[in-house]
């Protein structure tokens, strides 16, 4: 597929499109900051300077949803949020990914009750579950790598 | 038990037939339902209990049969003095005066107690669910609700219940 190495001096890479688009997404994610519960700590310090999630192209949290397309759930999810994340996820711009961090968030963990919702992939798709209980800041890191590798082998048929 | 509390104690066991009890050194007033308002009043304006922390209820069905307990938290700043109100409430639909006029904290209080244990407060100003959605039914904290759990997938069962759990549409 193309000729992906350096041709010499011309300072030319040739590539597909497919592979061009897929790396500049994995490489510039806009996290939406969705921090509920004590997992948003751990994301918190992934975020900072010891763990630095800034080093696979994500330093900023935003705060709207129109400017994110990686939904981070932090946390269980009430039965009463419920209904205002599924509203953010649909104001995000395709395309667009969710990871559900920590237990609560991925089956209800210890919360099987009827205030929390059991997983959050009742109500969005979900693309990688993060396991524990809250998930080190090296688990969530785990998360987003596993996410780029999914994203790198999207085909262009999807992107429509 | 706190020197400072006792005149008030003696008042109320004289004028409101409270009954007092003590537990390692908290003190609490047991007062009938309907005298609760008149209580607080006095509370506040003669013995100084100018604070409301918290206002809350337990639900001991099936054991006991006035079903629910509701228990005033008072507090004086000036004479840094703790007390608790309790007063004993019957049937499954129980109303009570609302001390939203003594204490304006207890809106949110009495808003709460409505939505988990469904304790009517006559003649307050906003009472509605603040915890739960607004068109939830039934009152969770409640003894006699039900739990509402998911049944949790094992290897064994993960199929079946897989075909039951509810799942996003893209």
């Amino acid at each position: 597929m193309g000729v992906e190495q350096k041709l010499g001096n011309m300072g030319i890479v040739t590539t597909t499109l497919e592979q061009a688009v897929n790396w500049s997404r994995t490489n510039s994610m806009w996290p939406m900051l969705f921090g509920l519960a004590c997992c948003a700590i751990e994301m918190m310090s992934a975020q900072a300077s010891n763990y630095d999630m800034s080093r696979f192209g994500m330093e900023l949290m935003r705060a709207s949803p129109r400017q994110s397309d990686l939904m981070i759930v932090a946390g269980r999810v009430s039965q009463k949020m419920a209904p205002v994340l599924r509203n953010l996820y649909d104001q995000m711009p395709d395309p667009k990914w969710v990871i559900a961090m920590g237990d609560c968030a991925s089956c209800g963990g210890v919360f099987n009750n009827y205030a929390i919702l059991q997983g959050v992939d009742e109500i969005v798709p979900v693309d990688v579950y993060v396991a524990g209980c809250p998930p080190r800041p090296e688990g969530l890191i785990n998360g987003i790598i596993t996410l780029h590798k999914k994203i790198q082998g999207e085909s262009l048929k999807k992107w429509s | 038990m706190d020197d400072k509390l006792q005149p008030a104690i003696a008042a109320f066991k004289e004028r409101l037939n409270a009954v007092d009890t003590e537990f390692r050194g908290q003190i609490t007033l047991t007062v009938p339902a309907a005298r609760i308002v008149e209580a607080c009043h006095v509370l506040r304006d003669e013995y100084g209990f100018d604070m409301l922390i918290d206002e809350t209820a337990v639900d001991y069905w099936p054991q006991a049969a006035p079903r629910f307990n509701l228990v005033y938290q008072l507090y004086s700043m000036k004479q840094n003095v703790m007390l608790t109100l309790r007063t004993a409430l019957d049937g499954n639909a129980p109303h009570l005066r609302t001390i939203e006029s003594i204490y304006p904290n207890a809106n949110w209080h009495e808003r709460e107690l409505w939505d988990m244990f469904g304790i009517t407060f006559d003649g307050h100003s906003d009472l509605r669910r603040i915890l739960m959605p607004h068109d939830w039914e039934g009152f969770p904290q409640r003894k006699d609700y039900p739990l509402g759990y998911e049944e949790v997938q094992f290897s064994f069962d993960y199929k079946e219940i897989d075909l039951s759990k509810p799942r996003a549409k893209e």
